[in-house]
Parts: structure tokens; C-alpha cells; sequence
């Protein structure tokens, strides 16, 4: 496709994603509004991580892109192809391999390493978006720091369930200052968000860029007597009996029978490559699409 | 045995295959081209330019053959295809009063200079299947008579001369251009008019009807609708002067809206203005409408606290490529969120039945 | 004694009617004023300008804050303001509507403003409302319903609680009694009284009800037009009100 820029978007855009990405390192989970752009995929299905990783690629980069923490999803395998596509670069679905990692709704299982990008799809940004949905309010409240509503809202959930009924899209402090929405990954996920790695988020329909630095300090919201918790299925994995993997569950068969598997592809099959053997021994399910159905 | 439902590449490719096949549908039946969409389908066109912010009536016609009459996708596709475009400057503001117009009414003046031409319009038409269109068959050629050589004057300059209607401030500041900054609010008229005139016409049509039934009712006279076609100019900074690079077909839309006024000021009509491409006529004059609506706080009026006067609901919600994206986007797996709920409302039920059994 | 606030010279315009001006006054700590006025008096705006809900066209606003003494309210940034009204300041509203959070719960009502200034512990933070709740004499077991289902006493109460419960040191009150029936009225302003001396408030109370400066107030302002037109101890105004319209509003309330 040399009729497009190499990933697409024109060098001047790019500049301009790049201060954005800039903004956000600076200020770490500070929501920087950027002109985002029209992308050829629809607005909610990756349009910012897309435009962040459009800015930040090299044509030296390996770019991996996962999907619920699959490779093989249908709209992980689209946006990897649209890279192969529009920048020719390497891509790969080892997590270790990767330089720059997109992602949609989770983080990988592996420690990532200090040259490693790791780009979020970010469909609300603003973590205070349903507790009040005026942009102007909740811009006021970020630089007013007022953010007891967030805990009246965790302090709700207490008082109706028990414990705080949020199990995604779980929002947390940032370096002491800004409250964040991580992103709709599972809770499991979040004590991984603070990591050797650069983490941006990119909310292309919002107009949104935001990032988390190496190192920095990101705390999930609590109380003191309710801490939060990283909760998973209580299941080792069937494939690769990983027990500190975040699973999936399978339905098997009409009688409801269930398995358990890694979310993390990737990782289920580099523990399976080096011997580990799960309740369902190692082979790999069959990998099949519907148009095998 | 277990089989994991996996998208694969292969899946896609399939699906786009037969994606293909549909669009083309029966072979045996001849295939369009895009002459004949550009030509028979213009309003379609009009619309895909309109909110595709993109004036080619060629591109817009492909869109439209590739999205098979999906008008939504079309202008997704000429959205995209625009944000690759590079850019060369910005035009000089196009003067319509200026237009070639095809069609120019007023409903507030029974005549004004320049007249009222009604233009190829479906108005007075009796809503009639017209069987003969079924058929094909050749055109009685309409009447003719000669354009219109000079200007043709704004009905609202005539209203303005008296003083009897808010004036304009005159500008000539840059307005921001919403493709390439983020929407800050609260957001400026320009800002508005931007994101008014790529609206999905369905939203705009509904905000601008219910305006009409009393949520935030602004009594909107159509002062004038124009629909033709204006030069775009264009200053070349090697030459030193404008340049005319082409010329487009706009519907321009001018409300005289209830007035207001006070003790100090004496009463005027206010206004509301819709420019939309192509003959879009719904569409320009439901803008003016909602942009009426919106401008209640500089006209010093109340918010009722309706809909259509309010900015961030109105512009936040409006864009259908962003609409249609993230409500489609629930069809693609989501099952790592759903997992994690899935967890969470079986131990809240473990926990409550537990509860339940103790105090038994 | 230091004056918890000083007024001085308090104006605000609506174009060229004047909403409210000349007000001057001082406020010590403990010490409940009252402003009474018929409607269109100006009290309500000139409680609003008080408590930084309207901008003023002059004057100052000076409160004794804790850590930096004597400062100008009108001038403060933003945030120091925000945050004084969710610690040393409260404001209860006429409407228990404007003032609660009507979808969530009783608890949560009076815990948000624990929980702004940092509190993070549930079970400290429940027992504070749940305390709360009793003291404004609302049964522990509606804890958790939320205000929509309570009564508009009982709103104005929880209204009431959720303001007290970080220990302000000034209540702006607007109509605290308006809008409620009178047998409702009553129970409420002797918990306020109650209220009032055991916590030593200092308080503005806006109304036009002189029975509710009566019970509450130690000083009262009559305003009329904007202006002040006569100040003094509670019960010295009302037995031996001095200016023309003190008298018309007294005598008018004592023939009802």
C-alpha cells in the first residue's frame, strides 16, 4: 500500500500524537485531548491504540497485538494486519519478542521489560464518566482533585454487596495524583500496572491520549478494611496448569462441562513449550474458526 | 471434544470474500457504475459528502457502491479516506451570496430581490409511486430560461438594513477546524456550525423536531433557503492573490427566530444558520434549528434544560461514525470483562445464599 | 475574640437592580445570625455571595481559616474555596433535593464529605453516619434506603447530617424550615436548636419566618431593597423593632 504514509497516518499527525504521548509521560494519568483521526476501522474498536501505535512504531519494531490476551481474535489479527500492511513491520506473538505490544482488555502475564511499549485500547477514559457524564465537570473535578465521589461509589457498592462490585475497567490513583481508568481490563491485572514497561492509552473517539511512566506508583482505590483484591477464577489452567494466569472459561458441551485456559495465549504456550502439563493434558485446542462450523 | 471458537485469519478473509459476492449481488443483473450513482443517487451523494465533510461526488459514489447503499458506512469510508489526505491551506470563506442558486425560497417575504425559484425540489410533488419510473423511458425535457447573472442578496440583509435582526459580529479570525483539534467545551459558534454540518442528518432532524414540539421552542421562521453552487477561492502565497480552484454546490439555511430584547435594548429577531454540501436541504435547515438552540446563552434566554440546548449532549452525540463505531463495537469479545463479572456475581450469590442459610 | 467572618461592604448587581449592598457585619464564633426579609429582599443573594455560590461587584468576604488566620473568601483560588466548603464550611439548601445526593444511600449521603477529606476506612466511615443518623433522630435501618424514599422532614434532616458531619465551623442555612409542614417544621428546628449549642455552630440562617430566628438566632438583620435596615440582638428587634418595616414584618407575623 505505498500510496499511505509509512503506519498510515502523515508525519505532521504523528508529531502530534507523539506531543500528546509526551503530555501524558509528563503528567502521568493525565487525559491530554489530541485531534484524533479518522481511522479506516470503526471509532470503539481500537482507534486510539492504533493512532498511539501508529506514532510510536519504528520501521525496526516487532509489534505484537493481542486481543482478551489472544493473537488469534478477529480484531487483534485485523489491527496486526493493518500494520503488516501499512508500515511492513515485524510482527510477532511472543510476548518476550515484541517491542511494542497493543492490547485490548488485558496485560500480558510476563513482566515486561524496560524497551517494551505496552499501547491500550481505551473505549471511556474518563474514570469518573459514570458518576457524571459532563466532560466539563469531570475535567473540573480531575484539577480540583475532588475525588470523593469515586469513593461514594465504592462506598455504595459496600453497602449493597458486601465488597466493591467492580471487577473491570477498575479505577486507580496514579503517582498520587490523578485518578485513572485503567482501561477495561480484569482487576486481576491491575498490580501489573506498575511495571519496567512505557503503558499508553489511547482513546481515539474521546480524543484522549494518557500513560503511565516506567515505575510509577499506581494504586487501585479501597478502603483500609476493604482492601482491593486481584481476584481470578479459582482454577489452574487445564492446558499448562499455570495457577497465576488470568483464565478463561470454556464452555465444553451441552451437559455445561467447563474448562479453564490461560487468557494470555501467548503464555500458555511458551509453559507448554517448556514442559508444564495441565488437568486436560498439553495439546492445544483445536484452533478453528467459524468458518469451520 | 472442545473446540475453541478462534477468529482466524482465514475467518476474515472468508467473510470479506463473500462480503464481495453480496455487494455485487445477481450477476445477471447489470452491474451500477458510478456514474450512474453520482448521477441517479444524488441526494445519496449530497449526504455522503456532507457527512463525510468530503466534497468529491466521485469518491462519495464509490463509497456508496462499496458500502452497497449502507449511507452510514459510505461516510465512513470518505472520513477515513480524508484523514489521509494531506493538506494544502484553507480556502477563502466562500461568499453566497454569490451562488448560482438552483433553487432560492423565502417564507418570510412573499417577494424579495432576486425572486423565490423553486429549483428541482420534491415539495409540491404528490408523494405517488410513479410507476413509470419502473419502466425506462425517456424525459420530457423541462423549461429553461436564463441564469441569473448578478449576486443575489441575503434575505437577512434586508431585516439587518432596518436593524430589526441581531447583527453578526464581523470576524476574521481562523475558527479552529474540529478535524484537526480536539472539541474543548464549552465550544464556540464555529466550533458548533463544524460539528452541526457533518451531524448525522437523523440526529440533527430529531434535536431540530423536538425544538419544534416546545423542548427549547425558538419559533423559527425559514428567513431563506439557497441551494446552489459558489466558487471556492483559494490565496496562493507565491502569486499574492486568490485564485478560483473550483466550485461547489452548498444549501445555505437562514432562520429569523423569535426575538428578543430588553429595557435597554429594543427587540430584535435572532438567527440561526445552517451550510450544509450538496442539495441538503433537510439537513441545513434542521442545523439552523439546532444552532438557534444552542446559542440560548448568549442571547441571554433560559435554559429549559431540553436537549437541543445542550452543547456537550448535542455535539458529543451527533457524529455518527463515532456512533455507530462504539455502539458496534459490543459485538466484538468482550469475554475477559464478562469472565471477571461472571466471578464476581457468583461469589456475591455464594456469599448472599450463605448469609440467607445462616439467619434460617 | 477574633470574628470567625467579617463582612464588609458586600454589593452585587443584576444589571442595574441592585441585589444586595452595603452589608457589613461581623460573625463570632458560636454566634447564629439571622437575615429575615420578605422575598425579593436580597438575603437570599446576599447568603449566596457569602458563601461563594454568586460572584460579587465589591466587598470581602473574611474567614478565620484554621491555618492561614484571617482570608478573603472572594479572592481565595478555587481550590482552597472547594475545599473549604467541604470542611470548615456548609451549606444547607431550602430544597433537601439541591443539597443530597438522591441516588445514593443515606450512608453515602453523609459519608461523602468523610470520604473528600480523605477518609478511607468503611467501617469508621458507616459507624460516623450511622451515628449521624441518630442524631438527627433517623432510625439506623435507613441507612442504606436511599433520600427518595424518605419523607421531606427526614430529607431535610439527612440534608442536615451530611453537612454537620465533617464539624464545620460555618453553616449557611437558606430556608432551612421552607417548604415543610409546620408540625415537621417545629421537630426540626428544635433539633437544629439542639444541634446548634452542643456543637457551638456559628451560623447564618436566611429566612422570612421570624419564628425560626426566634429559636435559633442570637443577632438578626432586616433587609429590605438590598439593604440592611436595622441589625441587633434577636429578641431587642423583634419586642422593639426601631425602623418602619421592621414593624410592618413584625406585626404582620404576630397577626397570623
Amino acid at each position: 500500500m505505498s500510496e499511505y504514509n509509512f503506519a498510515y497516518l502523515d508525519e505532521q499527525t504523528k508529531r502530534m500524537i507523539r506531543r500528546a504521548i509526551l503530555k501524558g509521560l509528563a503528567i502521568p494519568g493525565y487525559q491530554v485531548p489530541f485531534a484524533s483521526r479518522e481511522m479506516p476501522m470503526p471509532y470503539g474498536w481500537g482507534t486510539g491504540g492504533v493512532q498511539v501505535s501508529a506514532a510510536a512504531l519504528t520501521p525496526d519494531d516487532t509489534l505484537k497485538v493481542i486481543d482478551q490476551g489472544a493473537d488469534d481474535t478477529t480484531n487483534a489479527v485485523s489491527i496486526r494486519k493493518f500494520f503488516e500492511r501499512t508500515a511492513g513491520v515485524a510482527t510477532t506473538e511472543e510476548t518476550e519478542r515484541a517491542s511494542i505490544i497493543q492490547t485490548r482488555h488485558r496485560i500480558p502475564e510476563a513482566a515486561l521489560r524496560e524497551d517494551q511499549i505496552l499501547v491500550y485500547q481505551v473505549p471511556i477514559p474518563e474514570p469518573l464518566r459514570f458518576l457524571e457524564p459532563r466532560e466539563t465537570e469531570t475535567r473540573k473535578m480531575h484539577s480540583l482533585e475532588e475525588y470523593g465521589l469515586m469513593h461514594v461509589k465504592l462506598y455504595e457498592d459496600i453497602s449493597q454487596h458486601g465488597q466493591i462490585a467492580t471487577s473491570y475497567a477498575y479505577p486507580v490513583k496514579v503517582e498520587g495524583r490523578y485518578v485513572m481508568d485503567p482501561s477495561p481490563i480484569p482487576k486481576f491485572d491491575n498490580p501489573k500496572l506498575e511495571m519496567a514497561a512505557i503503558q499508553l492509552f489511547g482513546a481515539g473517539r474521546e480524543q484522549r491520549i494518557y500513560a503511565v511512566p516506567p515505575y510509577t506508583k499506581v494504586v487501585s482505590l479501597d478502603f483500609e478494611d476493604y482492601p482491593f483484591e486481584a481476584t481470578k477464577a479459582d482454577h489452574a489452567c487445564d492446558l499448562c496448569a499455570a495457577a497465576d494466569s488470568y483464565l478463561d472459561e470454556v464452555i465444553m458441551d451441552d451437559a455445561g462441562g467447563r474448562m479453564f485456559v490461560c487468557s494470555d495465549t501467548d503464555y500458555c504456550r511458551s509453559r507448554r513449550a517448556a514442559g508444564h502439563v495441565g488437568r486436560l493434558g498439553s495439546e492445544a485446542p483445536l484452533s478453528t474458526g467459524p468458518e469451520a462450523a | 471434544m472442545y473446540v475453541a471458537v478462534k477468529g482466524g485469519e482465514r475467518a476474515i478473509d472468508n467473510a470479506h470474500a463473500w462480503l464481495a459476492e453480496e455487494r455485487r449481488g445477481d450477476t445477471s443483473v447489470a452491474e451500477l457504475s458510478l456514474a450512474q450513482i453520482r448521477e441517479q443517487l444524488k441526494l445519496a451523494v449530497n449526504r455522503v459528502m456532507a457527512e463525510g465533510s468530503l466534497f468529491d461526488p466521485d469518491l462519495a459514489a464509490l463509497a456508496i457502491k462499496q458500502s452497497r447503499g449502507d449511507l452510514i458506512e459510505a461516510i465512513f469510508l470518505i472520513r477515513a479516506y480524508r484523514t489521509t489526505l494531506p493538506r494544502f491551506g484553507n480556502s477563502r470563506p466562500v461568499e453566497t451570496a454569490d451562488m448560482a442558486c438552483d433553487r432560492r425560497v423565502s417564507a418570510t417575504f412573499k417577494d424579495v430581490p432576486g425572486g423565490q425559484v423553486l429549483g428541482p425540489t420534491f415539495d409540491y410533488t404528490h408523494r405517488l409511486l410513479d410507476f413509470k419510473l419502473a419502466a425506462e423511458g425517456e424525459l420530457p425535457e423541462a423549461p429553461t430560461a436564463p441564469p441569473r447573472r448578478e449576486p443575489t442578496p441575503h434575505v437577512t440583509s434586508f431585516l439587518r438594513d432596518e436593524d430589526i435582526i441581531q447583527t453578526e459580529p464581523d470576524s476574521d479570525a481562523t475558527p479552529r477546524d474540529i478535524t484537526r483539534e480536539p472539541v474543548a467545551f464549552p465550544a464556540d459558534r464555529a466550533t458548533r456550525l463544524q460539528t452541526l454540518t457533518r451531524g448525522d442528518e437523523g440526529f440533527i432532524l430529531g434535536m431540530a423536531y423536538s425544538t419544534q414540539r416546545g423542548y427549547a421552542r425558538n419559533h423559527a421562521f425559514v428567513g431563506e433557503l439557497r441551494i446552489g453552487t459558489v466558487a471556492v477561492e483559494m490565496e496562493i502565497p507565491e502569486l499574492g492573490f486568490a485564485i478560483e480552484i473550483g466550485e461547489i454546490e452548498l444549501t445555505e439555511c437562514e432562520t429569523v427566530n423569535q426575538f428578543t430584547g430588553s429595557k435597554t435594548e429594543p427587540p430584535q429577531f435572532t438567527r440561526g444558520y445552517g451550510l450544509v454540501f450538496g442539495q441538503t436541504e433537510r439537513k441545513a435547515i434542521a442545523m439552523a434549528l439546532v444552532d438557534r438552540a444552542l446559542r440560548w446563552r448568549e442571547l441571554g434566554e433560559d435554559n429549559v434544560g431540553a436537549a437541543a440546548q445542550d452543547e456537550e449532549f448535542v455535539l458529543s452525540h451527533c457524529d455518527n461514525i463515532q456512533a455507530t463505531g462504539f455502539l458496534e463495537h459490543i459485538k466484538l469479545p468482550h469475554y475477559v470483562d464478562f469472565q471477571s463479572e461472571l466471578e464476581l456475581v457468583r461469589k456475591l450469590r455464594r456469599e448472599a445464599t450463605a448469609a440467607q442459610e445462616a439467619a434460617e | 475574640m477574633h470574628p470567625l467572618l467579617q463582612v464588609n461592604n458586600i454589593r452585587k448587581m443584576y444589571g442595574h437592580r441592585i441585589g444586595c449592598t452595603d452589608v457589613s457585619f461581623d460573625l463570632f464564633p458560636g454566634e447564629v445570625m439571622g437575615i429575615v426579609g420578605e422575598s425579593g429582599s436580597g438575603k437570599s443573594t446576599l447568603l449566596n455571595c457569602l458563601a461563594g455560590h454568586l460572584e460579587t461587584d465589591g466587598g470581602e468576604v473574611i474567614f478565620d481559616t484554621r491555618d492561614r488566620g484571617p482570608v478573603d473568601t472572594l479572592t481565595m483560588s478555587e481550590p482552597e474555596r472547594r475545599m473549604l466548603g467541604r470542611t470548615d464550611w456548609a451549606f444547607v439548601h431550602q430544597h433537601a433535593r439541591d443539597g443530597l445526593r438522591m441516588s445514593v444511600s443515606a450512608g453515602g449521603n453523609i459519608g461523602e464529605r468523610l470520604m473528600a477529606v480523605g477518609g478511607r476506612h468503611y467501617g469508621n466511615i458507616r459507624a460516623s453516619a450511622i451515628d449521624w443518623l441518630d442524631r438527627v433522630e433517623i432510625e439506623e435501618n435507613r441507612v442504606d434506603d436511599r433520600p427518595s424514599a424518605f419523607s421531606g422532614g427526614m430529607q431535610q434532616r439527612l440534608q442536615i447530617a451530611r453537612n454537620l458531619v465533617t464539624g464545620p465551623r460555618l453553616v449557611f442555612m437558606d430556608e432551612p424550615t421552607g417548604g415543610l409542614d409546620v408540625s415537621v417544621q417545629a421537630r426540626l428546628l428544635d433539633l437544629l436548636r439542639g444541634l446548634v449549642r452542643e456543637m457551638g455552630l456559628s451560623a447564618i440562617i436566611v429566612t422570612h419566618d421570624l419564628a425560626v430566628v426566634r429559636l435559633l438566632a442570637d443577632r438578626l438583620m432586616v433587609m429590605k431593597s438590598g439593604h440592611v435596615v436595622e441589625t441587633g440582638l434577636t429578641d431587642q428587634v423583634l419586642d422593639d423593632p426601631q425602623h418602619a418595616y421592621t414593624q410592618l414584618l413584625v406585626s404582620s407575623v404576630l397577626q397570623v
